[in-house]
């Protein structure tokens, strides 16, 4: 039976805390009553994952038959997956999508349906290169679709292959890949990490176009997202929820969605996950040869060390069926392995960011990044309330250089070259730059042709921090390159004693302090 | 009264777009009302002599006061006393038609100004113009039985090194004079130039201009290489006549040439003036003016203006000079004044008289004095630096002439030394730009080293310059000629005149920073981004290799041929290129175009389709290795709507993922034949001067203006295609091209990859890349055609 997670309060027999900090880690001695929150223990995996899924697809839940009895010989079916933005890191083989499509497939083979097309729902990430599809589906699957062109990569600016299914009543086009619209069948495979993932969302992003994603990718939207970790208090998920029903009434859709537990680091790096004053001979020596050996290699080979890191987090659900049935048990059974309870919000609130988030796998968390891992997820790493008053101070650990991936960040580079440099204003910046980004014609053809994010993608990152930068007072990097820092307009600091001190410039004196020590993810339930 | 006598008279003037020239007519026309002026003129290059005078004289900040006296009424003035006629005094007859020739020969004074004051011109040039030009007015006034009296201005200094008192007497009559014909002197003059001619033809002597060419230009194509080394060559054979007149005037007892030719001259006009009375007057160093038409007036930066603004920004702090020595300098209205006062007084008794103009002998301005004035003076007005930093005046050492010229020419060598070996180095872009500097500063020292060697003779000279004829003539004008005339040498006030007219003037005129701080406003780089990027420009074309992306050809087709490699023949094939490198580097630095042709014959036998695919995969290291700056350039540059234009000598398919970026692309293509490449080019790729001619076409074709255009590259072999627009931008420019384009004043861009972007080290594609699809051939290796085995 794994150990929930707790809030620690810190006090002088409290070893120092251990922070991510990018392709590193800091220790760090917190102030004596400040709060630690720690994430769950992993919860135990599922025994027989493939005997679940089977389980899953012969029992639907909601209003849904049986998966067989929905195949049949000559029919079109499309199957659309979540692209490697989840799970982080990526998970060691067999990927979930993996085992899921493989039992479709055998299902799909058995009832003779010869038409079926595997689409990677990536909306407006970049493409994946070949061994990064292979290692998220196995090589049997790859090599028996994309020879014959039959494992595509969804493309959200190839207007032939977009179609309009329809609008809401709130005017919202919801415009989607052809392919998967127009067939019998469109079995969704997700790989459910957080609880923003997953239900409508899926669809409503990954297999959409730009016109469609506006709706809800704005920052309005965001703003209103309280937080999009909580889908029924996020305008986000009103959005997509609203669009996803308009297209499962002109679609037949099967749902099939997993969970994860927060096994989350190979064993070299267990010390990762567990609580430090745990920590055995083993997990200090360890945490010792790392952390002195990145200090003595270049940040380029650290990065590459760590982008090596395949997690060893295992399948603990899967259900299939309706998408909003589907859903319901799915935020269930993440609450079972996410939800810390945390009483009362903070003046100051402290992270460490690792070297990983969605959008950089395999590349580089440049500062716009850093700044939507910080602000965007972690911030938004709960329910109720935020873990920080409004007002409050959020300090990040990072060592944010100005590095940007010339092949899969281009328009960010851009982004923070131009737009930053007049405003910050996520209000203004959509205002006045968003248009011109995502219409760009050079950035759509590197996202077509290349492996690039689309244009407007920066924006999103930006975006997506819209509502801390509205509700904390001051935003601190600690470790950050100061150029790139007060580019987007936070503060440097070089330590985080510095950095608590400015805080108190902001906060007052003696501020209350809360620290999430995550990854392993968790969120945090806020009373 | 002088302005009496004059009034009615003609007088004609040569050299009146000169200095003293120009200050004269401005005199005569201002204080001499009732005279007529005929000025004999030369022809500019594409102006006539009346433009040119009305622009080169009358325009002058000299005329002032004339203007604001005349208001309304200058032009006509000017037009109703003046007359131009062309002409031009090194040629035989002053190249006048009869007419003007008539109208000069009429004058009841002709004053010859006319000469090169350069010290340092090649003896022909000099003897032509400071010899024989004298000798032609002289021969033109006798030939035509005039009654003009020709007042011929000399200098001091054809008295010649010599230590004590310089008579103010004809050279004849003076001690120590040397005796040497000047007939034959102009003969040896005019072999000189054809011996150096000659000798500059030599086929090892062109050789060495070629190679001197291309040391500073690169490979940047026969056109550009051939005007480079013609002009090597000119320069090579006037630095001989340069030097054949500096050794000449030496032998014979001269500083320099201008001394030589003009000492020469004074004999040979008295030698063939017959009957035409001449009165030669004898300025010392004009500067300068004292009073007149205003205090600090000066024409052009001459002799001692470089020497004083080079000390003001502490490049020169070793002239030789003998502190207690005399610097004889003369305020210009003063000699002025002289030659309006012997014109009037008309010809001496005997047909022939000297004047010397000088201040020495009775108001000497000391060397050590002169430097001290200066040096104050920089103290409380400082220069400043590019930075915005005041620069303090050096401590003047007063070092003998030798000793300052070897300091100067170890410094110049060492610099020389260290510019080759930078300029050798494969470095480009900012690094590259310590050869800009080191040539800069070169070029003070080599300049430095030209004043010493040219004017160090003059803060030496230990000649007395006797005045007492002009002291006489002073004495015997009339009160109210004096009040308008001043020929009193003693008024001159030297702390005044240095500190007070001279440098404020000279600073004012070398437009150096006078004034400290950072300036307010977009600094250079902005300034010429700006100008780039101005809705005006028409074309923008780029470079591709090192210019928008730190890749080439090379590494092209490395991915392409290792990409279905299994990993021991990658090994293999790693090895073999690393091994072929240097030889294909040296080939790329001699000559792009056969580089290219047979470079490209590797893809001999690969499939086409293939080869074509597999370059959208490549497309990825050419972003990791792109300049994100560059690629933004482009953008902005089509986003004004300029045509953006991509010239490069890479191949079709590896530039096809970049096509999205330009309006246009010019690059090379290779024969295509039963679907494998053979390794042959379609035409000729797109290198050196062809893509001068390439963007010319261009622009001839969309009827856009090469004037209005842009052209960015990197490297020297672009000089052409960066010659032919208004717009050239140096990119991560190599040195050579470092050093051209900030001599020139080209906008430089830096431009880096992005910060953080993976480097792999060797360009191969990445393994794991398994071939899609079992229809393709793999290809096996063997020799240099690993692409092409089916």
């Amino acid at each position: 039976m794994s150990r929930p997670g707790f809030v620690l309060e810190v006090d002088r027999s409290t070893p120092p805390i251990l922070f991510h900090h990018g392709e590193g880690f800091r220790l760090e001695k917190l102030p004596p009553g400040s709060r630690v929150v720690y994430p769950a223990e992993p919860v135990a995996p599922l025994k027989d994952p493939d005997g679940a899924i089977r389980h899953a697809l012969l029992n639907p839940v909601g209003d849904s038959q049986p998966l067989p009895s929905l195949l049949h010989a000559g029919m079109k079916l499309t199957i659309a997956m979540d692209n490697q933005a989840v799970p982080l890191p990526p998970m060691q083989k067999p990927d979930n999508r993996q085992r899921v499509i493989e039992i479709v497939l055998d299902m799909a083979a058995a009832a003779g349906v010869d038409d079926v097309e595997l689409i990677v729902a990536h909306g407006l990430h970049r493409r994946q290169t070949e061994p990064e599809l292979r290692h998220m589906l196995g090589d049997r699957i790859y090599d028996a679709f994309a020879p014959h062109g039959m494992l595509t990569q969804h493309d959200a600016e190839d207007h032939d292959n977009l179609v309009l299914v329809g609008r809401t009543e709130q005017g919202e086009h919801v415009e989607l890949n052809k392919r998967a619209v127009t067939s019998d069948l469109l079995i969704y495979v997700n790989v459910n990490l957080v609880a923003m993932d997953g239900g409508h969302k899926s669809t409503m992003t990954g297999i959409s176009s730009y016109r469609s994603l506006k709706h809800h990718h704005n920052v309005t939207g965001m703003q209103h997202s309280r937080s999009f970790m909580d889908p029924p208090n996020s305008e986000l998920h009103n959005s997509t929820w609203r669009m996803g029903r308009l297209l499962a009434g002109a679609v037949k859709i099967f749902q099939i969605e997993t969970t994860l537990n927060t096994d989350t680091f190979p064993s070299q790096f267990s010390f990762l996950q567990k609580r430090e004053w745990e920590w055995s001979a083993r997990d200090r020596a360890s945490f010792l040869a790392t952390s002195k050996s990145l200090e003595h290699v270049p940040p380029r080979i650290a990065r590459s060390i760590f982008h090596g890191i395949k997690s060893p987090q295992r399948m603990t659900s899967v259900q299939a069926g309706e998408v909003e049935a589907v859903h319901a048990l799915t935020l269930q059974n993440l609450h079972r392995q996410h939800l810390v309870p945390v009483e009362g919000q903070a003046d100051v609130l402290t992270m460490g960011l690792p070297y990983l988030g969605p959008y950089n796998v395999n590349s580089i968390l440049n500062p716009l990044l850093v700044m939507c891992l910080g602000l965007g997820y972690f911030f938004n790493l709960y329910r109720g309330k935020p873990l920080v008053r409004k007002g409050g101070v959020v300090i990040m650990s990072h060592p944010t250089r100005w590095e940007f991936h010339p092949v899969h960040h281009p328009s960010y580079i851009d982004f923070f070259e131009q737009v930053l440099a007049e405003t910050t204003d996520p209000i203004e910046i959509e205002k006045k730059f968003e248009e011109s980004f995502a219409t760009d014609p050079w950035y759509i053809h590197l996202y077509r042709n290349s492996y690039a994010y689309h244009g407007v993608h920066a924006f999103y990152m930006w975006y997506w921090g819209a509502h801390a930068l509205q509700h904390v007072g001051q935003v601190i990097i600690v470790g950050g390159e100061p150029r790139a820092v007060r580019r987007m307009g936070f503060k440097p600091a070089s330590t985080l004693r510095d950095a608590l001190e400015m805080a108190e410039d902001v906060v007052g004196r003696n501020p209350s302090i809360t620290h999430i020590h995550n990854p392993p993810i968790f969120l945090a339930d806020v009373t | 009264m002088i302005a009496e006598v004059l009034a009615g008279k003609r007088i004609a003037i040569t050299g009146s777009t000169g200095f003293l020239g120009t200050a004269l007519v401005e005199r005569l026309l201002r204080s001499v009302p009732g005279c007529e002026l005929v000025l004999i003129v030369r022809a500019g290059r594409r102006t006539t002599p009346l433009a040119r005078a009305k622009r080169e004289i009358f325009g002058n900040d000299a005329f002032r006061t004339l203007r604001a006296q005349l208001g309304d009424g200058f032009d006509a003035e000017i037009a109703r006393r003046v007359q131009v006629v062309a002409g031009d005094v090194s040629v035989d007859g002053l190249g006048l038609d009869a007419e003007a020739a008539a109208l000069v020969a009429s004058c009841d004074t002709v004053i010859h100004s006319a000469a090169i004051v350069s010290f340092d011109s090649p003896i022909d040039v000099a003897a032509e113009v400071n010899l024989l030009g004298p000798v032609r007015v002289a021969e033109l006034l006798r030939d035509a039985g005039s009654a003009a009296h020709l007042v011929a201005v000399s200098t001091a200094y054809v008295a010649g090194t010599r230590r004590g008192r310089a008579a103010e007497a004809a050279l004849g009559d003076t001690p120590f004079s040397t005796e040497v014909d000047w007939r034959s002197e102009i003969a040896a003059a005019r072999r000189a130039r054809a011996d150096a001619d000659a000798a500059s033809r030599d086929p090892e002597q062109l050789a060495i201009f070629g190679k001197e060419a291309r040391k500073e230009l690169g490979a940047a194509g026969p056109p550009l290489l051939a005007a480079k080394t013609e002009k090597r060559r000119e320069k090579w054979v006037a630095d001989r006549l340069v030097e054949a007149g500096r050794s000449r005037a030496k032998s014979l007892g001269w500083p320099d040439a201008y001394a030589y030719t003009k000492a020469l001259a004074e004999r040979a006009v008295l030698e063939v003036r017959g009957h035409v009375p001449v009165t030669v007057v004898r300025p010392s160093i004009i500067e300068s003016a004292w009073a007149e038409p205003h205090p600090g007036w000066i024409r052009g930066f001459r002799m001692a203006e470089p020497v004083l603004i080079s000390y003001g920004r502490g490049l020169l702090s070793e002239f030789p000079g003998i502190p207690e020595g005399v610097v004889d300098v003369i305020p210009v209205d003063i000699v002025v004044a002289t030659i309006i006062t012997v014109a009037a007084k008309g010809p001496e008794p005997d047909g022939h008289g000297v004047y010397q103009v000088a201040t020495g002998n009775r108001n000497p301005l000391y060397y050590r004095n002169l430097v001290n004035l200066v040096r104050e003076y920089f103290l409380d007005n400082p220069l400043y630096d590019s930075d915005g930093q005041p620069i303090v005046a050096p401590d003047w050492s007063f070092s003998g002439r030798g000793k300052a010229l070897r300091k100067l020419q170890r410094g110049v060598k060492a610099l020389g030394q260290a510019e080759s070996l930078v300029a050798s180095l494969p470095i480009r872009g900012k690094r590259a730009e310590i050869t800009a500097r080191l040539e800069e500063r070169r070029d003070q020292g080599e300049r430095a080293l030209d004043y010493v060697r040219l004017y160090g003779a003059y803060a030496e000279t230990e000649a007395l310059f006797d005045d007492t004829r002009l002291r006489s003539l002073w004495d015997a004008m009339a009160p109210e000629d004096q009040a308008v005339f001043n020929l009193d040498t003693n008024v001159v006030d030297w702390r005044h005149y240095v500190q007070v007219i001279h440098l404020p003037s000279v600073v004012r005129q070398a437009r150096v920073r006078t004034t400290g701080g950072v300036r307010e406003g977009p600094n250079r780089y902005e300034r010429g981004k700006r100008s780039i990027l101005s809705p005006d420009r028409h074309i923008a074309a780029f470079d591709l290799e090192n210019t928008l992306i730190a890749s080439n050809v090379v590494e092209s087709y490395s991915f392409l041929a290792s990409r279905r490699l299994p990993d021991d023949e990658r090994a293999r094939f790693t090895l073999d290129m690393l091994r072929q490198g240097p030889g294909l580097l040296a080939l790329d630095r001699r000559d792009r175009g056969d580089f290219l042709r047979h470079f490209y014959r590797r893809y001999e036998g690969a499939p086409a389709d293939r080869v074509r695919a597999d370059a959208w995969e490549l497309f990825s290291l050419l972003l990791t290795k792109s300049f994100p700056a560059g690629i933004r350039r482009v953008r902005e540059h089509r986003a004004l709507g300029h045509r953006t234009l991509l010239i490069t000598g890479a191949l079709d398919f590896v530039v096809e993922p970049l096509r999205p970026l330009f309006d246009d692309v010019v690059c090379a293509r290779l024969v295509e034949r039963g679907g494998l490449l053979t390794g042959e080019m379609v035409d000729a790729p797109p290198t050196g001067e062809a893509r001068a001619i390439v963007i010319a076409d261009y622009a001839a074709a969309e009827g856009l203006s090469l004037a209005e255009s842009v052209v960015y590259a990197d490297s020297a072999s672009d000089l052409p295609m960066l010659e032919a627009v208004g717009h050239p931008v140096a990119v991560n420019a190599e040195p050579k091209l470092a050093a051209i384009a900030r001599k020139r004043g080209w906008h430089i861009e830096q431009w880096t990859k992005a910060p953080g972007a993976p480097v792999p080290i060797l360009p191969l594609a990445p393994r794991g890349h398994r071939a899609t699809g079992d229809d393709l051939p793999r290809p096996g290796l063997s020799g240099r055609h690993q692409l092409g085995r089916a």
